[in-house]
């Protein structure tokens, strides 16, 4: 069943069904690429469509700008501020924790570790990112708790610097890795040209290469905040889940995630409190969709810096 | 930067080209007399290069004379660069490099212990062969040495960076865009800015490893143009592929042979330009050179 030959005579082996097999195939791969943003699109349609009945009868303003987050009395009061503050405050904390150790990491990594000791260390890195997060609330249970407690001597430890400290631990790999790929982009060029002038190591490091990969340090940052503001178990387990206003990171707060964890399994299916934890997913969905867009234009224009 | 005065009473070390078994140069004899004012010599004996086990150059003895362009010439992977790089110890970059014998700048053993690696490349600049600017604006690649140095002050900066602008002929391009990112210019102002850079921290050695080989005709006669310029105020060592390029810049030119991938390289011949042009010693020279092999 072979064609006509076409005018170039090129194509005289090629079957009809192979050319329809052909088409099928690019269609397939043509679906997955859009997989991912249809998903992302019904992701946010689905947050939308199901907070609708929230901002209707809660008021969006209202929720995002109130302090007071009594959903079960009568009227429920679904004021996030609390909330969206907790999380705020665990986020800040993480990054205090996880900026500094995980720059400074990818650092001795690239510039200053021999080939050995940088294979070793970024495998012990991935394999740092695949502890689940559970077991890392489970140490901070039994380790942090009571350290934080007795360090800063408060009546409890279960405090946003507790779950803090442990979710910018979490984060690290991502830094690291991050931050390593950017140091590592930077041409090896620069440094020669650094160290002819008579500049030593760290010179060089803090003058040339860390300037220079500092768009792609800065997007690693990012997507460590949003592995941060994101994360759930971890929080739910060390911050205390007090739904109050923080008066400092010290105290008690529940996050976001941990409110939508909590609270999704009592609440009644379609009800105006359902609605409203779609709604905080909505927010929290809001801020991480942000927070990746920045980072990734970020190492865009990196990249293209690059280019040139 | 007063350099040679660091090294003491050390006399095995100090400067004695006779007692070296050197390449007969004429360039050397009239620079002897004048080596007393004028800084940026080298003197290389017996020097050998090892990557770990693989010996690459062996036996190099040659005097570098001051205020002069000098080029090393000869066959891909015969060490040319190698041995640039022994000159400004960059091969302690790469680590696992062996690097033998004695080379004195100025003297002043620059191998030994008493000789700080970070300062002598203070001393004896580098241009390598694509162009690296840092990615900022000109003026600070240029204020970038000086800075290393300690240099805060803005006016003596100003000051430098200009100076080193014209230096390396830029300056007229660039004096109403010193703000502008490096990146943005072309190919050859990016090495003469690389030139520049080197020469802000008022070196007396600039090495340059095949400067002009990524870039067109007209920037490579501008770099030419500015090697010949330098060489007043100082030593430049140059390391080429392109004969015309050595034959019309340099005083005295190297060649380097690796005649087997089992021997290390070395030192064929080593002499005033126009003798080697012209009327070279070694018949492999002269081959070279002619263009029968290489």
């Amino acid at each position: 069943m072979t064609t006509p030959p076409t005018h170039s005579g090129r194509r005289l082996g090629r079957t009809t069904t192979r050319r329809a097999a052909e088409a099928v195939v690019r269609a397939i791969i043509y679906l997955c690429g859009w997989m991912a943003i249809i998903i992302l699109a019904a992701i946010a349609v689905f947050l939308m469509w199901n907070s609708f009945r929230a901002v209707n009868e809660a008021g969006l303003f209202t929720m995002l700008s109130g302090t007071a987050w009594y959903p079960t009395s009568s009227p429920g009061k679904f004021g996030m501020l609390p909330l969206i503050v907790g999380s705020l405050f665990v986020t800040g904390v993480a990054l205090a924790v996880c900026v500094p150790v995980g720059v400074a990491a990818a650092v001795f990594i690239s510039e200053f570790s021999g080939r050995l000791v940088k294979e070793v260390m970024k495998s012990i890195i991935e394999f740092m990112a695949a502890v689940p997060s559970v077991v890392y609330g489970l140490i901070g249970v039994a380790v942090l708790i009571p350290f934080v407690k007795d360090a800063f001597s408060l009546t409890s430890g279960m405090t946003a610097v507790t779950g803090g400290i442990v979710l910018g631990i979490m984060s690290i790999p991502t830094v690291i890795s991050i931050s390593e790929d950017a140091l590592h982009a930077v041409p090896e060029e620069l440094r020669q040209g650094s160290a002819a002038l008579g500049n030593t190591r760290w010179q060089t490091t803090f003058k040339v290469t860390l300037p220079a990969a500092s768009s792609g340090i800065f997007a690693a940052v990012m997507l460590g905040l949003g592995r941060a503001i994101g994360e759930t178990m971890a929080v739910l387990m060390l911050t205390g889940n007090a739904a109050v206003m923080p008066a400092s990171v010290f105290e008690s707060v529940r996050t976001m995630t941990g409110t939508i964890a909590a609270e999704m399994g009592e609440v009644v299916q379609g009800g105006l409190h359902y609605s409203v934890l779609f709604a905080v997913g909505l927010v929290l969905f809001t801020i991480t969709f942000g927070i990746n867009l920045v980072a990734d234009l970020v190492l865009e224009r990196q990249r293209k810096r690059w280019r040139r | 930067m007063v350099s040679t005065l660091l090294v003491t009473g050390d006399g095995a070390l100090s400067y004695d080209a006779g007692s070296v078994t050197l390449p007969r140069t004429v360039a050397q004899e009239g620079a002897a007399s004048k080596a007393a004012d004028l800084q940026g010599s080298f003197s290389l004996a017996d020097v050998s290069v090892a990557y770990g086990r693989d010996r690459v150059i062996e036996g190099v003895s040659m005097y570098v004379p001051p205020r002069s362009v000098t080029a090393l010439i000869g066959p891909s992977g015969c060490g040319k660069s190698t041995l640039l790089r022994c000159l400004n110890r960059m091969n302690d970059e790469l680590g696992n490099v062996h690097v033998g014998g004695t080379i004195t700048l100025d003297g002043a053993d620059i191998m030994g212990r008493a000789m700080d690696p970070v300062e002598l490349r203070m001393r004896v600049g580098q241009v390598f062969q694509r162009p690296n600017p840092f990615p900022m604006t000109i003026w600070d690649n240029v204020a970038y040495g000086p800075r290393t140095q300690g240099i805060r002050k803005r006016s003596e900066l100003d000051e430098l960076v200009e100076e080193s602008l014209k230096g390396a002929a830029l300056w007229a391009e660039v004096k109403n865009n010193l703000k502008k990112h490096a990146f943005e210019l072309s190919g050859g102002q990016q090495q003469r800015l690389c030139i520049a850079r080197a020469l802000a921290t008022k070196p007396e050695v600039i090495l340059m490893d095949e400067p002009a080989s990524a870039l067109d005709p007209i920037s490579t006669q501008q770099i030419e143009d500015t090697i010949a310029q330098l060489k007043d105020s100082v030593t430049i060592v140059i390391v080429t592929h392109n004969m015309q390029q050595a034959a019309r810049i340099s005083d005295q030119t190297a060649f380097m042979l690796r005649e087997s991938l089992d021997e290390p390289a070395h030192l064929v011949e080593m002499d005033e330009t126009r003798k080697m042009f012209t009327n070279p010693d070694d018949a492999r020279t002269e081959s070279y050179i002619t263009g029968r092999f290489g």
